[in-house]
């Protein structure tokens, strides 16, 4: 099908479903089953094949036509690492169960990976799988978990052999957040608000048909879902001027009052980091589209952090006697993060995590090094020791 | 090309090499690596040069010094694209060259200008011209008595709006920071003149704005030999019985130059592409270009010399030839901050107002 093909296909979509007189979610039922809400997922499961450079072609034409859309900002966890994962390592049974109601938001999906005693260290994590017959019982504790006071379903690692070194014994697991063994508590952030939660797991019952690829094979799916989560992190178009940077700029403009030689000299300077980062998030966007995926992307990560953070403390610099304002320390329960409602020293304090989300900068920059520079791998002590083993 | 609104907005370019640009690029680095090998480029230093003249014999023999000029004048009629990849490749050798200073700045000056009697013997290479500006300036300025890009056979001599021609000025080289971008003084007493045009300044910042925009190439051309060079050195070198690439605290350093190195790459393709198909968004992409590549560069080829240790305080290893590319250029065309103020201007970020 080329892209001729794609836009009849959406015409006829259009013409059978016309948006004004058609339910949201029946409408984005039908989108799905005509294989245009993920053109490159496969025939029958939402998509049609093609290259992932033709879903643009169908989200343009489809918000023309003032189509419903699936509030992807809502469901980003299950779009960007959920499903990947599901349509990698899934049996036919569970991609035809999940990735419709996924697809369509009418489940939310949140991720539990993190642990008190496993960030860094992920494949170091300590809840625990047991099998049961068909049914796994699950205990521990995850945290950093968005959505998860929000989520039907949750993507979870979990250690299922102890006996085995760290990465070898863990299992992937999709959760039902409503099992009655699922607690959800807010963690409170130092911004005053709690974006993210805790989620203590006891008793979780999971059958055996939840798993997500081989007993013990958990830290090979995982890594399909975190580089999703890289790619997601790294590897979105924004337009010039985005991010840390617009507020800064819109407060320069607006407040010559403000404007000091050593803070213009500091906002050209993030100005133009900003602007890099974004030829340089086009042009890994356009070796995506040719086939030629950049190994740069998770080094994209490393400056996002970096020009969040030295923005927004600019923007708390420039602002002078107001920069010791702060609009309100109430704890508030958000849906997603949102710098820009706030004020600079809402900023400033949440561009804080910019470096430990997702990956601490410390990490991906060993990351860069080892794995796209071909530098010497870090020592590990733990490799090759069973996990019930190591200190602790 | 005049300076853009401050409206402009981004263009939509690509920003992957096609098929050409790989091609120029691989025969290009061939002939830098015949005849422009370290020793000989070392040895500008100590004041002989074997290099300029084969190295710029084999650029004609490729057609590059014609690559700006239009096909009717005897030329490729290629565009800033090719010449950026020149340029970096260039910049990776650290090489001698005329070519920024005559096939690129004085050429689109001439082009601009519209000009048939000088660029024929540009473009074949039998001649080579030098704008002549003082080595800082990004924008028509003061006539220069110190210069880039000489000998040259033509010098372009602006004077107020209007541009001459000059053939016989006294050249007296002087000893540069970087020998391999000489720098000369020049005396125009008794030199013959002609006027090429009376109203040059736009095609004189055209010039000096294509010049910025591609030695930002060149400045990623350091920036990656540097990084390259360092990072081989680094899996070979041992100490303390490893390995010295090993150690995270030079990892980290690395990783952070990847990184820097990657945008620069990214930010010099797109002020090429730009300045290619004349887009309104060049101005700002050859501001941010000039200020993020020259930094970029400096900092890879400082960091070159610091992770080599003693080896790249050596005068025999070639990391000094780089690092001394890299400050120069940076001064060229237009410091960093000259850039971020043009810059400031282009997109509404004024400066303040003193007092």
């Amino acid at each position: 099908m080329d892209e001729t093909e794609l836009r009849e296909r959406v015409d006829a979509l259009l013409a059978e479903h016309p948006p004004a007189s058609t339910q949201r979610m029946d409408f984005l039922h039908a989108r799905f089953d005509a294989g245009l809400a993920w053109v490159h997922f496969p025939e029958g499961l939402g998509g049609l094949g093609l290259p992932r450079s033709l879903q643009t072609v169908a989200e343009k034409a489809l918000y023309k036509a003032g189509a419903p859309d699936n509030d992807p900002r809502r469901i980003g966890i299950g779009l960007g690492m959920a499903a990947p994962t599901i349509l990698a390592f899934g049996t036919d049974e569970q991609k035809q169960r999940y990735l419709k109601k996924l697809w369509c938001g009418e489940e939310v999906w949140c991720q539990l990976f993190s642990e008190p005693g496993a960030g860094s260290d992920l494949a170091g994590l300590a809840t625990r799988a047991v099998l049961d017959g068909d049914t796994w019982i699950v205990n521990g504790q995850k945290v950093w978990t968005s959505s998860a006071h929000l989520a039907d379903r949750a993507i979870m690692l979990a250690r299922t052999d102890p006996d085995q070194p760290k990465h070898a014994g863990l299992s992937y697991f999709i959760v039902d957040m409503h099992d009655p063994g699922v607690e959800v508590r807010p963690l409170r952030q130092i911004t005053g608000e709690a974006e993210f939660n805790e989620v203590f797991l006891t008793d979780v019952r999971i059958l055996d048909s939840d798993r997500l690829g081989d007993v013990g094979e958990g830290w090979k799916v995982a890594n399909a879902t975190l580089s999703n989560e890289r790619v997601a992190i790294g590897g979105g178009a924004f337009p010039r001027e985005f991010g840390m940077v617009m507020n800064v700029a819109k407060a320069w403009r607006e407040r010559p009052d403000l404007r000091t030689p050593e803070t213009h000299e500091r906002l050209l300077r993030g100005w133009i980091d900003t602007e890099v980062a974004r030829i340089t998030a086009t042009r890994l966007r356009q070796k995506l589209a040719a086939g030629v995926p950049g190994p740069e992307g998770s080094a994209m990560k490393l400056s996002f952090a970096r020009i969040n953070q030295q923005l927004s403390a600019l923007d708390v610099d420039l602002r002078g006697d107001e920069g010791l304002r702060y609009e309100s320390w109430e704890m508030r329960r958000p849906t997603h993060v949102d710098f820009f409602g706030r004020d600079a020293g809402f900023r400033y304090l949440r561009a804080k995590g910019n470096s430990i989300e997702g990956g601490t900068s410390e990490v991906l920059r060993n990351v860069v090094a080892e794995r796209i520079l071909g530098l010497p791998t870090e020592h590990r002590v733990d490799k090759d020791v069973a996990w019930k083993d190591l200190p602790r | 090309m005049t300076l853009s609104p401050s409206s402009a907005a981004p263009a939509d370019v690509s920003l992957l090499p096609d098929d050409v640009e790989t091609d120029l690029r691989a025969s290009v680095r061939k002939v830098l690596e015949k005849r422009a090998p370290t020793d000989r480029v070392n040895a500008l230093y100590d004041g002989t040069d074997d290099v300029t003249g084969p190295l710029w014999s084999a650029f004609v023999e490729l057609g590059l010094p014609g690559l700006l000029v239009p096909e009717s004048l005897g030329g490729a009629g290629a565009s800033a694209r090719e010449a950026a990849a020149v340029l970096e490749e260039l910049g990776r050798a650290a090489a001698p060259s005329p070519f920024l200073t005559s096939s690129v700045i004085a050429t689109t000056v001439l082009v601009a200008l519209g000009d048939t009697t000088i660029l024929p013997a540009l473009a074949s290479g039998e001649q080579t011209a030098a704008l002549l500006v003082r080595p800082t300036a990004r924008q028509h300025g003061p006539t220069a008595l110190t210069a880039v890009g000489l000998p040259a056979d033509v010098l372009l001599l602006p004077e107020g709006d209007a541009l001459y021609a000059v053939r016989g000025a006294t050249v007296t080289p002087v000893s540069s920071l970087d020998m391999t971008r000489p720098l000369a003084e020049v005396d125009l007493d008794g030199a013959e003149r002609t006027l090429v045009s009376a109203d040059a300044a736009a095609a004189v910042d055209a010039g000096l704005l294509t010049g910025a925009g591609l030695l930002a190439s060149e400045q990623v051309g350091v920036a990656r030999w540097a990084l390259e060079t360092t990072i081989a050195y680094l899996k070979e070198r041992r100490q303390f019985g490893r390995v010295v690439g090993g150690f995270q605290a030079l990892k980290h350093r690395l990783a952070d130059l990847y990184a820097e190195v990657e945008q620069a790459d990214a930010a010099a393709r797109y002020a090429a592409a730009t300045l290619a198909l004349g887009d309104a968004d060049a101005p700002v992409a050859v501001a941010v270009a000039g200020s993020f590549c020259a930094e970029a560069a400096v900092h890879a080829a400082e960091e070159a010399i610091q992770l080599h240790g003693g080896l790249g305080m050596t005068w025999e290893h070639p990391a000094h030839l780089h690092l001394k590319r890299a400050k120069a250029d940076a001064i060229l065309l237009g410091s960093p901050e000259a850039h971020r103020a043009a810059l400031g201007v282009l997109v509404d970020l004024p400066a303040p107002t003193a007092g």
